[in-house]
């Protein structure tokens, strides 16, 4: 039942956790977000890619830790007092902790005024599924977590 | 019929009656004479149909049958053991675990009917006893007439169902219709856990076959247990009686099923007289029948004993067996006999051991709270001490609830050898020693792999053929051991044979055809690190590619099993000897003991299990061989491993005069690893750092800390 409504709203209109990176507008879907922390000590691992940039204690269980900003070819992380760590549910893999800037707040999107022609490809890799408009002019860079939580499993 | 409910259950008890099974032909074909292994194989054949049977696994019920019927010939010693007749068994039985493995993985038989099989069974028949299968044939005339008779004794047990006249009615109708009333009482095995579920199982079946009326004690006390071992049912069916009983009687653990066509002049029409005959009868089971009353006792097993027969083939022996009321009494003897155990679901204790590290990682912050303050009272510190000893305790409960003897794995061993020793013509024997050696589950579940290779590898590669065993003097049939044994916080088993042992020059050659190693190393490389290339994937020395091993893959896959459970593998050989692998794994997984260090401003746990000492070094006691920083510990040269350089560690590197070595070992080699704190033991919860993060190899997993923070554990194989 509950996943029918939700399968509903989401062919109408879709919720995003808009966050920002640097000085960008990025949204990634409500439902792919487990969980929102605070920063926190991460514990570095040695010889990762360095955009992993370790791992945190989440209620108990080891959590590994992203960096948005590297993943996406940014400058390194400056962790400031807005510094979030959003978690994020992939399917199989279990959870992974995205580091943001800052979390701003919900928006929901119509499917009209989400466009998903615009080619924003960084590096070949599609990060970015598409770009929300908002009434008030801004413009939101739609993350696909699917793409960017999966990379590095394969 | 729904009997998925029962499916688990019934999976469960397959396996143990083919293990069962597999242990005892392997007794047999040692003592083919042996009638108490001929009898448990027997009961377990058996039992197995009758599951088969109530599950709707035709197939399987068909080819225990057959089997059965063979085992039977054997009982009553119409047939002698042969080799012929094992071998066809043994075929049986992988057949059934083929049924049993498409059960578990699709709820379906499949569609395999094995008719070579049952043929071959067959012919074993009527090759070797041509005169039993005559006897067979006459018996069941036999059988018939006596059945036919049991209605007209008195007294019996369905007479005493009370019975109203609007059921004498509905049978009156029904026999017009042309069905049939049959009274039937079924005996439940006294070994049997839970009856009531027989029971239901047994009305469940019987209600397929017709409408049941009535039955003593009520629906609902059977339901509720309250019965003694057997229970009555009224059945109006248009079934005939034989399949009524048969289908009553296929439900596992049924002792026995009589039962009779329903003679309304007679049955419930003198309750009080029923259970004054039912009075004495009892008794007569209870104790040792009085004289007296000899001659109706041992006429009504008898009659059980007989149409037991007729419906589940040739049960003559064990009916015999169960002639005297006494004996039946007496608890089934052998393994059955229940002992203080109860099966728990696997995810329960993992749950159970989820609990517990919880609770070691509160136990830990409480502790290092306490520590940290200075004003902490003498009473909290003494509890604190107190819920330490206890939680460790507790931990080490679990941890031995989660333990079950290595036998789950290696009993299979035994059937294996003897099959490749057919299969390849070498005879072999396997020496088992210390099965009862316990290891966590999920190891346990693992290790049946890596040990079936080595087993295969020793029998197939290890040891010579026979005709070169006896030009070596050595003893024709070649010897294979497994023995097990803990050794501190380890397990250690070792797969031996006296066989060629590795022909070290052999690897080298097939190295260099490979272009695995170079001309130059391999002059340099040792014998023992030549062994070690078996490891390697795609790398098989066997001369000659066999169904038994010899395709390249083993070796390697052994030891990559064998670490992901923080095991290793080493092998010791001497040519024309023999050679020994060695596996070491560790006892628990889950919660180990281990030394945290500091190293740069990161945190690292070294687990003590792989800890060989702890040393101060000076500066100026590092060499360097060929570019390698080594030290001279007490006349051994180990390499020292900088692990603030080896990990990357961030941060500026403070050059000391004197620094502190944790010395680990990995076999019978060791490094020392320079640290720059050492912080004391703990006892942690080993985490897994999940799929993201596999790539570090110095890196095992990940614990949570007293004050929450994360520290990584130091995987020492990778180090050394």
């Amino acid at each position: 039942m509950n996943e029918v409504t939700e399968q509903k709203k989401a062919s109408e209109n879709r919720q995003f956790i808009v966050i920002r990176l640097m000085n960008e507008q990025y949204g990634i879907d409500i439902r792919n977000v487990d969980n929102i922390v605070r920063m926190q000590k991460i514990t570095r691992i040695p010889k990762m890619p360095k955009h992993l940039v370790g791992i945190i204690n989440l209620r108990g269980e080891v959590l590994p830790v992203m960096s948005l900003r590297v993943k996406m070819g940014l400058e390194k992380d400056v962790y400031e007092k807005k510094t979030r760590i959003i978690v994020v549910k992939t399917e199989q893999e279990g959870n992974l902790g995205v580091i943001v800037d800052e979390v701003r707040e919900v928006v929901t999107l119509e499917d009209a005024q989400v466009d998903s022609t615009l080619d924003v490809r960084q590096d070949g890799k599609a990060y970015v599924s598409g770009v929300g408009k908002r009434e008030n002019g801004d413009l939101i860079s739609l993350l696909d977590m699917g793409v960017i939580s999966l990379e590095d499993i394969n | 019929m729904d009997v998925s409910q029962y499916l688990d259950m019934f999976l469960d008890e397959t396996k143990e009656h083919l293990q069962n099974l597999n242990d005892q032909i392997m007794h047999l074909e040692e003592e083919p004479e042996d009638e108490g292994t001929i009898n448990e194989i027997f009961r377990a054949a058996h039992t197995l149909k009758g599951m088969a049977g109530t599950m709707g696994f035709q197939r399987m019920q068909t080819l225990t049958h057959d089997m059965e019927n063979v085992f039977s010939e054997v009982r009553s010693g119409n047939l002698k053991v042969q080799p012929k007749i094992i071998d066809v068994l043994f075929s049986c039985l992988d057949a059934l675990e083929e049924y049993t493995k498409n059960i578990q993985e699709t709820s379906d038989e499949g569609t395999n009917d094995n008719e070579e099989l049952i043929r071959a069974l067959n012919e074993c028949l009527k090759k070797e006893a041509p005169a039993s299968q005559d006897k067979k044939a006459s018996t069941p005339k036999e059988k018939d007439k006596k059945t036919d008779e049991v209605p007209s004794q008195p007294a019996e047990k369905w007479e005493q169902v009370a019975l109203n006249d609007t059921l004498k009615n509905a049978i009156k109708e029904a026999r017009a219709d042309g069905e049939e009333c049959y009274g039937i009482n079924v005996k439940i095995q006294e070994k049997c856990l839970l009856k009531a579920a027989r029971a239901f199982l047994v009305v469940r079946t019987v209600g397929e076959k017709g409408e049941i009326i009535a039955s003593n004690p009520s629906m609902a006390d059977i339901e509720d247990e309250k019965f003694d071992w057997d229970f009555t049912l009224v059945v109006i069916s248009s079934a005939s009686l034989e399949e009524v009983i048969k289908a009553a009687g296929n439900v596992s653990e049924i002792e026995n099923v009589t039962g009779g066509i329903l003679d309304l002049d007679k049955a419930g029409v003198f309750p009080g007289k029923a259970d004054a005959d039912q009075e004495p009868k009892q008794k007569e089971s209870e104790q040792t029948a009085a004289e007296k009353k000899e001659e109706q006792p041992s006429k009504a097993p008898q009659d059980k004993a007989e149409e037991k027969e007729e419906d589940q083939t040739e049960e003559g022996t064990a009916a015999t067996a169960e002639g005297s009321q006494t004996e039946k009494k007496a608890p089934p003897a052998g393994k059955h006999a229940g002992g203080k155990t109860i099966r728990v679901d696997i995810e329960k204790l993992d749950e159970l051991m989820n609990l517990v590290s919880e609770l070691i990682i509160a136990k830990n912050s409480i502790v290092s709270a306490t520590q940290e303050s200075l004003h902490a009272q003498k009473g909290l510190k003494d509890n604190v001490e107190y819920l330490e000893r206890v939680t460790s305790n507790l931990h080490e409960s679990v941890m031995k609830a989660r333990m079950v003897p290595i036998e789950n794995v290696t009993n299979k061993f035994p059937r294996m050898i003897r099959d490749i020793s057919k299969k390849l013509d070498k005879k072999m024997e396997l020496y088992m020693t210390g099965e009862d050696t316990e290891l966590d589950r999920t190891v346990v579940d693992e290790l049946g792999d890596p040990l079936m290779h080595l087993l295969r590898n020793s029998a197939d590669h290890g040891l010579e053929e026979e005709s070169v065993r006896i030009s070596r003097g050595k003893n024709p049939v070649g010897s294979i051991f497994l023995d097990a044994r803990q050794v501190g916080n380890n397990v250690v088993i070792e797969v031996r044979d006296d066989g060629n042992g590795i022909d070290v020059e052999a690897i080298k050659k097939k190295a260099l055809e490979r272009g695995v190693i170079t001309a130059e190393a391999a002059e340099t490389m040792t014998d023992k690190e030549l062994i070690d290339l078996l490891f390697l994937p795609s790398f098989s020395t066997a001369k000659k590619v066999t169904d038994v091993s010899g395709r390249g893959v083993g070796l390697d896959v052994v030891k990559s099993k064998i670490e992901s459970l923080s095991g290793e593998v080493e092998v010791h050989s001497t040519l024309g000897e023999g050679s020994t692998w060695t596996i070491r794994l560790p006892m628990t997984l889950a919660i180990i003991k281990a030394l945290m260090v500091r190293v740069g401003n990161e945190k690292y746990a070294i687990p003590l299990a792989s800890i060989l000492s702890i040393e101060s070094i000076h500066r100026g006691d590092i060499k360097t061989i060929q570019n390698r920083e080594v030290i001279n510990l007490r006349g051994d040269v180990i390499p020292l491993v900088r692990l603030f350089d080896v990990l990357e560690v961030v941060g500026d590197k403070v050059p000391a005069e004197e620094m502190t070595a944790v010395v680990v070992k990995k076999g019978d080699r060791s490094a020392a690893l320079v640290i720059d704190e050492l912080l004391g033991q703990l006892e942690i919860v080993i985490k897994p750092l999940g799929k993201y993060i596999k790539q570090c190899k110095y890196v095992s997993g990940a614990t949570i800390l007293g004050d929450g923070e994360v520290a990584l554990i130091l995987d020492a194989n990778a180090c050394v």
